[in-house]
């Protein structure tokens, strides 16, 4: 496992319980995720139900993802060949730190002082806004929310709004505090003018930028991005060289399964039809081009991504378009925000990936804080079996040992005792009496062992006697004869 | 994902149904088991309770410990197979025998064919009762309203849905309020819910409270786990709204005390 930068492979069962108690006890950003996500959800419902081939589109989807990831070498080298046909090029990194170097080692070979930045949650993953810093070049996020991550010193907590933790009332305090001039009405577009105002001639005055990508088309070596602000392009053309970094699983065939998948990750995402803007870059500026960069590199990166494709099922993973739907929609994510996972990737999909990224010991707790409804699978544009995968990472917690010692003699005690009738009902003969004890009214308010229940509910005290006592000793039988046949 | 309709099969006439009660309705609230026994009985059925039933395994298969779950997917499996059908009262427990002992037993393909042919004999209760015994309550009345929570596993991996409904709209004067959020996990989650209790509360809190919002006298649903978590939580938030397994109502077995009451 890759070391990353930054706080994710800080990441412990405490701290997780910590990160936990803090977003819980924290109504504010209840408030900033229920706007949010309660929005995205209604409005993915919309385009869902207006769109009848949803279904249809969504099983296309998959194919297209499953066809690539069983392809993935065949399509790469495609892909390679293009870009570099195309003047752009290409660099590999096997991890997080190899992507990020390459990228720093670009910024110095072109002498780079100031550097744009699109927002890609891949740049997040290599820890790409830290290297910058750490390398000493300027870094300008472009992208509003990011620009408002970055002003605020803090982390995505989302991948598709990654500022969602802050309600607009603290990001208009921000902008007072941290904008030249900042705006005067409290207005959503008054805010948005602040920010084009700081920002505007930081974009004409980079030396690089550096975007992701949704798409690595292989037919053509073209890169797709999308974005609703239009930063994109904004960014890409004035500087001297344009960075792209992608993950490997970002390939498609041809232009075509492009749209196909766009279509499923805007409504999925947002709920609109479509982004803003559809960017595709292909190669440097050529003789006769009004703009465009003199260099285009395309850094491609693994980091992980092959050793899940040898991993069936968690290959399924890099289907992963990343829409958010599966967080959006998730119980877990919305009380909690996306800061309490600790990883890049939070919800259903971070808790997926954040233990390929950052090592199952230290993420242990994310495939276990799920209650298995399976909502996210049910929403996943492209029908990643999540809930199986976040079982898939407790079996392999469960095998390595990390689960803790008391769950596993509880357990085993269980299975021993299930496994042997007459001393299951033996148990239950003494524990009900024992349990009803501690009832008042009918309730269990408090109880020693149950305390992780009662904490926050009543627990409901049991009968003297359980079904099977009962029942052998003849209640609820029609004949007495079905005794005698087992 | 199999639907519990596709697995609508010619039922022999009076088909033996293995009741496998649930650990939980076993040990907590034994009338879901005899309200099950009634329902099968009045569907025609000619019902038996195995005495060495006990857990499913699911516990041990949610927590990763596939090697205690196929250990107790076999047993479940040699005492169920005698029988036409496996019917239980709870959509978790079956969404395990039917849709995961597959994989608990994937290293042991005789066994995980067994299991997969017992699977497709299995139901939950009342899709049972509605899809494959074409069953509706007669004679049976409640005047109160209630709202019903579609449990998770029994909705999403098994389909059901509509099939609680249609029972019990057969129960004479009660009104069916709708659930805000009808399809959103409760915050139970099996061990989930004491491993992270203060998630588990959250979600639960949200859930008690569109539960209030919907006005109903009474909550129903199909699973005890999720439905213990839904009373307990209202209980404590002071809410006067009672809690039933909907196989109570269907088999007129209401006027009992609601989960929590006092017996």
């Amino acid at each position: 496992m890759s070391a990353l930068p930054g706080p994710a492979a800080a990441a412990t069962v405490v701290s997780f319980r910590r990160r936990v108690e803090a977003a819980l006890a924290d109504p504010t950003l209840k408030t900033a995720i229920e706007r949010t996500t309660g929005n995205a959800e209604r409005k993915r419902a919309q385009a869902v139900a207006a769109f009848p081939a949803f279904e249809a589109a969504r099983e296309r989807g998959r194919r297209i993802k499953d066809h690539v990831i069983a392809h993935l070498e065949h399509y790469l080298l495609e892909f390679e060949r293009n870009a570099i046909a195309s003047g752009a090029q290409v660099h590999w990194a096997a991890s997080a730190d190899e992507a990020a170097r390459i990228v720093v080692e670009l910024c110095r070979q072109a002498r780079a002082r100031r550097v744009t930045r699109v927002k890609s949650m891949l740049g997040e993953e290599i820890g790409l806004p830290h290297a910058l810093d750490a390398a000493g070049l300027e870094r300008v996020e472009t992208d509003l929310a990011e620009h408002i991550v970055q002003l605020a010193g803090d982390r995505p907590s989302h991948i598709v709004w990654p500022s969602m933790h802050r309600t607009r009332e603290q990001v208009s305090a921000l902008f007072r505090r941290a904008h030249r001039a900042p705006h005067r009405e409290e207005t959503i577009e008054a805010m948005v003018d602040s920010a084009r105002r700081e920002l505007r001639d930081k974009f004409l005055g980079a030396d690089v930028a550096i975007s992701g990508a949704n798409f690595l088309i292989a037919d053509s070596g073209a890169t797709c991005t999308v974005t609703n602000e239009g930063n994109a392009e904004l960014c890409t053309s004035p500087p001297r060289v344009h960075i792209v970094t992608a993950g490997i699983e970002k390939l498609v065939p041809s232009l075509p399964h492009a749209f196909a998948l766009l279509r499923l990750l805007v409504r999925s995402a947002t709920g609109a039809e479509l982004t803003q803007y559809t960017t595709f870059h292909r190669g440097p500026r050529r003789p006769g081009d009004r703009d465009g960069p003199q260099e285009f590199h395309i850094v491609l990166v693994d980091n992980g991504r092959t050793r899940m494709l040898a991993d069936d099922p968690l290959r399924t993973m890099l289907r992963c378009i990343r829409c958010g739907a599966c967080m959006n929609h998730c119980v877990v994510y919305r009380q909690l925000g996306g800061h309490a996972y600790g990883g890049t990737y939070p919800g259903p999909m971070g808790a997926v990936l954040t233990p390929v990224l950052d090592g199952l010991a230290h993420s242990r707790d994310l495939a276990h804080a799920c209650t298995l409804n399976g909502k996210c699978e049910e929403v996943c544009p492209v029908q990643i079996p999540l809930p199986t995968l976040l079982r898939g990472w407790r079996e392999r917690s469960w095998r390595d040992g990390l689960e803790p010692v008391t769950l596993r003699l509880g357990l085993g005690l269980h299975t021993f005792v299930a496994a042997r009738p007459r001393l299951y009902r033996l148990g239950l003969a003494l524990a009900l009496p024992l349990m009803r004890g501690f009832a008042r009214g009918g309730w269990i308010r408090r109880m020693p062992g149950l305390g992780a229940w009662t904490a926050h509910r009543d627990f409901p005290a049991p009968e003297r006697r359980s079904f099977m006592a009962r029942y052998a000793a003849g209640e609820g039988r029609r004949a007495p004869a079905d005794e005698a046949r087992r | 994902m199999a639907t519990a309709a596709h697995a609508e099969a010619v039922a022999p006439p009076a088909p033996r149904v293995a009741l496998f009660v649930t650990c939980l309705a076993d040990a907590m609230r034994p009338s879901v088991g005899f309200a099950a026994l009634r329902l099968l009985e009045e569907a025609g059925c000619t019902v038996e309770v195995p005495l060495q039933q006990t857990c499913c395994g699911q516990p041990a298969f949610n927590s990763g410990d596939t090697r205690d779950a196929a250990v107790l997917a076999r047993r479940f499996v040699e005492l169920f197979e005698p029988y036409d059908y496996v019917v239980a009262p709870s959509g978790s427990c079956i969404g395990m025998t039917r849709v995961h002992y597959v994989e608990a037993l994937a290293a042991d393909p005789p066994w995980a064919e067994r299991a997969r042919r017992l699977g497709q004999r299995s139901f939950e209760l009342m899709s049972f009762l509605v899809d494959v015994m074409h069953y509706r309550p007669r004679g049976r009345a409640l005047a109160a309203s209630a709202t019903y929570h579609d449990s998770c596993a029994g909705l999403r991996e098994l389909g059901i849905h509509a099939q609680p409904r249609a029972l019990l709209d057969a129960v004479a004067g009660l009104r069916l309020e709708p659930l805000e959020g009808e399809d959103v996990c409760c915050g139970f989650g099996g061990t989930f819910c004491v491993k992270y209790p203060a998630i588990s509360n959250a979600v639960v809190a949200e859930k008690a409270a569109a539960v209030e919002r919907s006005g109903a006298q009474l909550l129903l649903g199909g699973d005890l786990g999720c439905l213990m978590n839904m009373a307990g939580k209202l209980h404590r938030a002071g809410s006067p709204v009672r809690v039933y397994h909907a196989a109570e109502v269907l088999a007129g077995m209401a006027e009992a005390p609601a989960i929590g009451e006092a017996r």
